[in-house]
């Protein structure tokens, strides 16, 4: 072995330019001097926590209830009530940070449901093929033909008594096939991958296979696309709420409070404003972040 | 002043096939255009007959749709053929149990042509150089591991230090070092390298194969050498195959084939490639053959190289010739075989 | 060999060419310094390997850069003595075809596949040159013939896919061929082809670039291709041109030792059953071009002088050139052998 090289060049940037490089994807910086990423991150974060201990924010009132004194209706902002208050007579600022828990504990748990469906479901279609894959996909398109919303009202006009949880269960019910799709499609890519056809000639096999290959390089784009979805479908159950087919009182939501504004929009536009803007904040933090977490994943760019 | 028969590397012994295949076929259904459409079948292989010389190179050669990218999944066992044998050690590999099947795996390994498509690029090189030792944990005890690890990289000309490295952090050379290190982890015995060094530069192309090369002979392996480059095929092998849709036109040692060749097919690529036109003692002629290799779903009737052959008579396209012996080992699939004299002098 | 030197003025000329990509990693120098020049009729080739910048000097002068990541960071390209950097986009369209064309390697991708091949041809004749729709037609099948693709006029109808790779490479070179330009560009035109087609091609090229007295650049990283097809040669290496000259007497007696690795690294007939030849080490990092000469790390030949500058492209003797401090030195066989 004489005279074989043993150097070791950085990373071969020669071949990157020869073949057009990738746009600049902020790599090699620190995460905070990225700033879509330490933005979307700090928004997400901050409306995890809000949702999580929502009295850390809270100065006005110790929860959306208390200390409402209903001769106070419909009050604009001022310097004791920051966003103002409500119908009720309720600090309104209270109640949107209330607000947050019911929006992204819907829009995260729905998320984490088609996750877990899509990974598992999605990586046996895509891996064992055949009718398997037959069956799941013509499932997949039928449940994609269903318009998403309206399935979701039909279901949720099944139930007499509406919470959270009856929220989650219809958004999720319908809210997988596109997540099945994508990881099907990603698996049987990265099936015949040469470094699967690698792995298998040393004699790996189908769980092997599976679990150290396959899953680790199809989750995490799928990861990315259900973190971009959170944003969807806090919006979408914002929307079910709206419209009065959601959340009902006495639950907290911003869909809630949305929907009651709407009876007061010249009197109190404030009760509008609030909730959209914490509402649309939040949505768009969560596509950002998922945007970010895609560019951050790219296993070129560690 | 032909240089051209001296030895064969030193530690090479002529001896008995370790690999053979057997009548392979393999063939692919076509996507028809209409349901009622005629069933259309792709024969990437037709009735492939080959020997693999134990510790020897069989270089193979031929145009793309020639059917040996399919030869090379089908030798390493990732495909098995549609109808015929692959013997290893007198062995039909594809008819063996699951364990029995397991073990042999190691003895035949593949080396890629795209060295980063063919390495996880979420593992580092420690966890993919790792891995054939978990998958078969006898071979080495979990506490020598690391160890033989770090012998392979530097038996592969790599720094063992840049073990906690991903594949992106390398050059082309490099990885295909790695590639090749994994691939000789197992101990195998046959190496199946398909375009291994074609997508390498030029200068680092010639150390990869001075690589292969001296593991061929520290470590006694046989090597199936697949490639379009016909200058580094008459370098390393001991003797060639010419393929021609999906079938072997003419095969033995490679100064036949590549100083008397006696297909015309074997001439024509020969003489088009410059390289062997330029710096060959014996002088070629180029011979330009028309158009394009024919498509294996409808491959021409007789002799499947009848439609571009400079020689071709009628009675090619009405039957088909055999793949017949010339002298010794040297043999050509040719009603016509032996040197071309196109009448230009 | 033609005698560019006695040119009245050369068809094209790039002076001092530099072009740079922004990357994540930070700035990639691509082509750092490189002089040029091509007279009409003559074939020159750019040899080189993946990061050399031979792909990128072609694309700089048919103005195809990506800006950004690409920025050109200084020099001249003249064509005819008319500066391709600031010309604007309605001249850079009406130079492209009649006067400068290019021949990728990728002949399917560089045909629009909804349309017919007769009407991608005829589509030039009618932009143009204002040629009606049967004018146009008629001038398509011409060329058809002109690159030899067998019955033309019934094939002028047909799709990109319904044509072979091979002959998908004539149609291409019958795009860049069809205005009748004084360059033409061919960058690897025959790297994605099979070896029997490719002879075919190569063979095309010549003849088309004799007959109609074109200046041909041909960018290939094949050593066999260049001294088949080319009269000059322009050796590149990590952005440079390390040596230039007659493409016989280059590559026969290199006066460069990257030339004379890349010479011989080539499996000749003489080495079977000895170690190639070959250059150590991979190409530098263009993030981090050493100082000096970029291929001091890996030159039997280097000292301390080739670590501290950069070695200029000075002529050696009658129409050659090489970067090296020790061009006088390289020896005229076996350098890398063991």
């Amino acid at each position: 072995m004489s005279a074989t090289s043993t150097t070791i060049g950085p990373g071969d940037g020669a071949q990157a330019v020869d073949r057009a490089p990738a746009p600049s994807r902020g790599a090699h910086r620190r995460w905070w001097l990225r700033p879509r990423l330490a933005i979307s991150g700090t928004i997400v974060l901050l409306m995890i926590i809000m949702a999580a201990f929502p009295q850390l924010f809270t100065g006005f009132g110790a929860g959306p209830t208390e200390n409402c004194d209903i001769m106070l209706s419909n009050q604009a902002p001022s310097a004791a009530h920051l966003f103002g208050i409500d119908i009720q007579g309720c600090d309104y600022y209270t109640n949107v940070i209330y607000g947050a828990r019911a929006s992204i504990l819907v829009g995260i748990v729905v998320s984490a449901i088609a996750f877990a469906i899509a990974a598992l479901v999605g990586a046996i279609a895509g891996y064992f093929g055949g009718w398997v894959d037959a069956v799941i996909s013509r499932i997949c398109d039928m449940a994609f033909g269903l318009p998403f919303i309206l399935a979701a009202i039909v279901v949720l006009q099944l139930f007499g008594q509406r919470n959270i949880w009856t929220v989650i269960f219809a958004l999720a019910l319908f809210s997988w096939p596109g997540g099945v799709r994508f990881m099907r499609s990603s698996v049987l890519e990265i099936r015949h991958r040469e470094y699967v056809q690698a792995a298998r000639l040393l004699g790996a096999g189908n769980r092997r296979i599976i679990a150290k290959h396959i899953v680790p390089n199809a989750v995490t784009p799928l990861l990315v696309l259900q973190t971009l979805g959170v944003g969807g479908m806090i919006s979408a159950e914002a929307g079910l709420t709206f419209i009065g087919i959601g959340l009902t009182p006495p639950a907290v939501s911003w869909g809630l409070q949305l929907a009651a504004a709407r009876d007061y929009i010249d009197a109190a536009p404030h009760l509008l404003l609030f909730p959209a803007i914490f509402l649309t904040i939040t949505v768009l933090g969560f596509v950002l972040f998922g945007e970010a977490l895609r560019d951050e994943f790219d296993p070129k760019g560690k | 002043m032909p240089h051209t028969a001296t030895e064969p590397r030193t530690g090479k012994t002529a001896s008995g096939p370790i690999m053979e295949l057997r009548d392979i076929r393999m063939h692919y259904p076509v996507a028809r255009p209409l349901p009622f459409g005629a069933k259309k079948v792709l024969k990437a292989l037709d009735g492939v007959d080959l020997q693999v010389p134990a510790g020897q190179t069989l270089g193979i050669i031929g145009e793309s749709g020639c059917g040996k990218s399919t030869l090379a999944r089908i030798l390493s066992g990732l495909e098995k053929p549609s109808e015929g044998q692959v013997l290893f050690d007198g062995v039909d590999i594809n008819e063996l149990q699951r364990a029995e099947r397991a073990l042999m795996r190691r003895n035949i390994q593949l080396i890629f042509q795209d060295p980063y498509a063919s390495l996880d690029p979420r593992m580092t090189i420690e966890q993919i150089l790792l891995e054939p030792f978990e998958i078969h944990p006898d071979l080495v005890p979990r506490a020598r591991r690391r160890a033989k690890i770090a012998e392979l990289m530097e038996l592969v000309g790599l720094n063992p230090d840049h073990l906690s490295r991903y594949p992106h952090n390398f050059s082309g050379g490099q990885q295909q070092r790695i590639g090749i290190a994994r691939g000789i982890a197992l101990n195998p015995r046959v190496l199946i390298c398909d375009e291994a060094v074609s997508a390498l530069d030029v200068s680092v192309r010639a150390q990869v194969v001075n690589l292969l090369q001296d593991l061929q002979q520290e470590l006694g392996l046989t090597f199936v050498f697949i490639a379009h480059d016909l200058q580094i095929v008459r370098h390393i092998s001991d003797s060639v195959a010419t393929m021609y849709l999906g079938k072997v036109v003419e095969s033995g040692s490679y100064d036949r084939v590549y100083e008397h060749s006696a297909h015309p097919y074997t001439q024509a690529l020969l003489s088009a490639a410059p390289e062997l036109r330029q710096g060959s003692s014996t002088p070629r002629e180029l011979i330009l053959l028309q158009g394009d290799p024919p498509s294996p779903i409808d491959p021409p009737t007789g002799c499947r190289f009848h439609t571009r052959c400079p020689i071709a008579q009628p009675s090619c396209a009405a039957s088909e010739p055999r793949l017949d012996p010339l002298q010794g080992d040297h043999a050509a699939r040719c009603f016509f075989p032996g040197p071309l004299n196109l009448g230009s002098g | 060999m033609r005698q560019p030197h006695h040119a009245p003025r050369p068809l094209l000329e790039i002076r001092d060419l530099r072009v740079q990509f922004a990357t994540p990693q930070g700035t990639a120098t691509a082509i750092n310094g490189v002089d040029l020049q091509l007279a009409a009729g003559q074939c020159l080739g750019i040899l080189g390997e993946s990061g050399s910048g031979k792909s990128v000097t072609a694309r700089t002068i048919m103005g195809l850069l990506d800006t950004p990541p690409a920025r050109v960071a200084g020099g001249e390209i003249l064509l005819n003595g008319e500066d391709l950097l600031s010309i604007g986009a309605k001249r850079r369209r009406q130079l492209t075809g009649p006067c400068m064309s290019m021949v990728f390697q990728d002949a399917l991708s560089a045909l629009n596949p909804v349309h017919p091949v007769g009407r991608q041809i005829g589509e030039l004749f009618r932009v143009h040159r204002g040629y009606s729709r049967k004018a146009a037609k008629a001038a398509a099948i011409e060329m058809m013939d002109r690159v030899r693709i067998p019955a033309a006029a019934s094939r002028v109808n047909d799709y990109p896919h319904q044509f072979s790779g091979g002959m998908r490479q004539r149609i291409v070179i019958a795009m860049a061929l069809a205005l009748g330009p004084e360059l033409l560009i061919a960058d690897e035109p025959t790297t994605a082809l099979d070896v029997t087609v490719q002879a075919q091609i190569l063979e095309l090229l010549k003849e088309q670039q004799a007959e109609n007295n074109m200046g041909l650049i041909l960018i290939t990283h094949d050593i066999s291709v260049v001294r088949e097809v080319t009269d000059q040669v322009a050796v590149m290496y990590a952005g440079r041109i390390i040596e230039q000259g007659p493409t016989a007497q280059v590559l026969s007696a290199p006066r460069h030792p990257y030339t004379r690795g890349l010479a011989e690294s080539v499996a000749s007939e003489a080495l079977k059953g000895h170690r190639l030849p070959a250059i150590p080490g991979s190409p530098p990092d263009l993030l981090n071009i050493p100082v000096g000469c970029s291929f001091a790390n890996r030159c039997f030949l280097a000292d301390e002088a080739c670590t501290a500058a950069v070695p200029a492209l000075e002529a050696i003797s009658a129409g050659r050139q090489s970067a090296c401090f020790h061009s006088q030195e390289v020896p005229s066989h076996a350098a890398y052998s063991h």
